[in-house]
């Protein structure tokens, strides 16, 4: 029995919903963008899944946005981690709670 | 005959699958599998031990004295000895380290060197596993290098080693870009990522005597200096040990290692040596050609292990010779030089492919390789940046 | 494909994704996070992406993990606190799991068996980023070079 479509489906599905799951309830900041990290890798297996489930005229469409998604979450991993060593120099600490001025 | 000496590991293997050829598809590419892991395993762990008592000696004739001479003819026993004593040494954790992160480890850093060893063809028709993006298989595992060594240095709970493992994967990273944009122009001018293909384009003879490797044609010359002075990097060996420098940092991010883990960290460190050499071979010196045509009856995995011989006696050579650079030398190097000699290699590859890939495309990659390396010695000069030197006492 | 590989792979991408989602101490969920992308690049060797596979180890295991844990290191405070958790934050995934799986199982038309594909080589992929995505591209490129400048910008040490 080889896995259907829509088990790669609810794959992704879990995965997103424990990133969103660690977005949300941690509360220190790295945990946040680890969250933000495993959200995109989940979108990249769907994208994928349904590139590899497509009918005959077969586009590359799926595996191009997953490599172009790949390169994205990389420099958007490198600008929020430094931006929360910024952060820190300022509020020395990383608890989200406690940046609560917008004046330095 | 020759031939069939050539390709007598592939008929073994043959000979052993047929052991198990009425069994289901899984079990006979299970079976396949295994026989690859467990040969290749053999030899590198082997070569290893040779390697470890062959660079004690040689380094040893270099300060003109002998190495280890005691255990078996020559000392060549003398893995087997240290084998022992690392086995039998006391294994100490410290006490507030993080246990699970401390032995897991040496064990990555062993598994992602043997990892990369399996993309590199031994001979003909002799890959472990050929898959169709070998060259990005070998850099892509090779790069969780770095996590490894920071995983070593972070469960330790030891400033020292902190220190060490952020010094080590400082120095990696830095020379992973010249590293791999140093094997771009070969993928280019070869049109694929299959170290097979890329052997089989530097097959050719011209006149019938001189090989077609990419070493010698201008690009890969400095393509194949870059790559292998990167690959000295990425092993951590003199002149580059600053993550292992014993009289600095006692040793790095293996400091609060004995025993058989320290062991594991040196089989690493000599397993990627290997590999990057086993690569160097493929990429840049025609893999298991033979160097003239008419030497094609001597098997090719020989002609492989003969160049990748020669290449580690390059490496213990400069270990005996040059010492230890300085951390801040070694990345002004790093970042200022080779990064845009790695690039002007990819550009005068493109030339070279361009101009035609005859004496036109030689000469005309020769000439801006020649440019930009005279500009960088110009700019990066730092001879005026010092006064002249005063002697007091010494007149 | 097989259905046991896909359940070993899913059940390791998940529990290291877990693991890293509810883990109290930040640097072993950093470790399992390497984990669960490990299972995720198995997923896309299953799926015949074997270039997207390798792209993801390289560039999120060898670059991305590396950073994450230079800046655990960077913005550590040695009392080892642990933070609270959000109960809210776990009630919204859990509506969301929810609804998304709720939404996909209802779906008909995903309960298709793979087709018979040609295995999409690295040289298609190749002609394909220069020809139909090569504006992607470049604006990826610059998107690159913006990234890695504001980074550096943001963590520069301020001359007073």
């Amino acid at each position: 029995m080889t896995p259907t479509l829509q088990a790669f489906v609810i794959v992704s599905v879990v995965l997103f919903s424990i990133g969103l799951l660690a977005a949300l309830s941690r509360r220190h900041a790295i945990f946040i963008l680890i969250g933000i990290e495993m959200m995109l890798a989940a979108a990249n297996l769907n994208f994928i899944a349904f590139w590899r489930f497509a009918p005959p005229p077969h586009p590359p469409t799926g595996v191009m946005i997953a490599i172009f998604s790949i390169a994205i979450s990389a420099a958007e991993a490198a600008v929020g981690l430094a931006m929360v060593i910024a952060v820190y120099r300022h509020y020395r600490t990383t608890n989200v709670d406690q940046y609560d001025q917008l004046k330095g | 005959m020759s031939s069939a000496l050539d390709q007598i590991f592939v008929h073994g293997k043959r000979w052993l699958l047929s052991w198990v050829a009425g069994a289901p598809d899984w079990v006979i590419q299970i079976t396949s599998s295994l026989i690859n892991i467990v040969a290749l395993l053999a030899v590198f762990l082997t070569l290893f031990a040779l390697i470890s008592v062959l660079e004690r000696k040689i380094l040893a004739r270099m300060q003109n004295r002998y190495g280890p001479n005691r255990v078996g003819p020559f000392g060549l026993f003398q893995p087997v000895a240290d084998g022992i004593k690392m086995l039998i040494k006391e294994d100490i954790v410290p006490a507030r380290a993080d246990k699970v992160v401390h032995f897991l480890a040496p064990v990555v850093l062993a598994a992602v060197a043997i990892l990369t060893l399996g993309v590199i063809p031994y001979g003909r028709n002799m890959t472990a596993f050929a898959i169709n993006g070998g060259i990005l298989f070998f850099f892509a595992v090779g790069s969780a290098t770095e996590l490894a060594v920071f995983m070593a240095g972070w469960a330790s709970n030891n400033k020292f080693s902190m220190l060490g493992a952020m010094r080590a994967i400082a120095q990696m990273f830095s020379y992973e870009l010249p590293l791999i944009i140093a094997v771009l122009p070969v993928v280019m001018a070869v049109g694929s990522l299959v170290p097979d293909t890329i052997i089989t384009a530097q097959g050719e003879y011209t006149l019938g005597v001189v090989p077609r490797w990419f070493v010698f044609t201008p690009w890969g010359a400095a393509a194949f200096i870059l790559f292998f002075v990167s690959g000295l990097v990425e092993s951590n060996r003199t002149p580059f040990d600053v993550p292992e420098g014993e009289s600095e940092i006692v040793a790095g991010h293996m400091t609060e290692y004995s025993g058989f883990k320290y062991a594991t960290f040196f089989l690493a460190e000599y397993l990627g040596m290997f590999a990057v050499s086993g690569l160097a071979v493929t990429l840049f010196l025609g893999g298991w050609h033979p160097p003239a045509r008419i030497l094609e009856f001597v098997p090719s995995y020989i002609w492989f292990f003969a160049k990748l011989s020669v290449l580690l006696f390059v490496y213990i050579w400069l270990r005996g010779t040059l010492p230890r650079m300085r951390v801040d030398q070694m990345m002004n190097v790093a970042w200022k030089f080779m990064l845009p000699m790695a690039f002007t290699c990819v550009i005068a590859a493109a030339v070279w492919h361009y101009a035609g890939r005859g004496m036109r495309g030689w000469l005309w990659s020769l000439f801006v390789i020649v440019v930009v390396y005279s500009a960088l010695s110009i700019l990066l000069d730092t001879r005026r940046k010092f006064a002249p030197r005063v002697y007091r006492f010494a007149e | 494909m097989n259905s046991i590989t896909f359940i070993i792979i899913s059940v390791f991408t998940l529990a290291g994704a877990l693991a890293a989602a509810t883990l109290p101490n930040l640097m072993h969920a950093a470790f399992c996070l390497v984990l669960a992308l490990l299972g995720l690049a198995s997923f896309f060797f299953l799926l015949g992406a074997e270039f997207v596979g390798l792209a993801l180890v390289f560039i999120y295991i060898g670059a991305v993990a590396v950073l994450i844990v230079f800046t655990i290191l960077l913005t550590r405070r040695d009392s080892k606190e642990h933070y609270a958790i959000n109960w809210s934050g776990v009630l919204i995934a859990l509506a969301v799991f929810a609804g998304l799986t709720w939404a996909v199982l209802k779906t008909q038309s995903l309960s298709v068996v793979p087709p018979q594909i040609r295995t999409l080589t690295v040289k298609q992929i190749g002609q394909t980023l220069m020809t139909g995505y090569v504006w992607p591209l470049q604006c990826v490129g610059l998107l690159l070079t913006a990234a890695l400048i504001g980074a550096l910008v943001l963590v520069m040490e301020e001359r007073r």
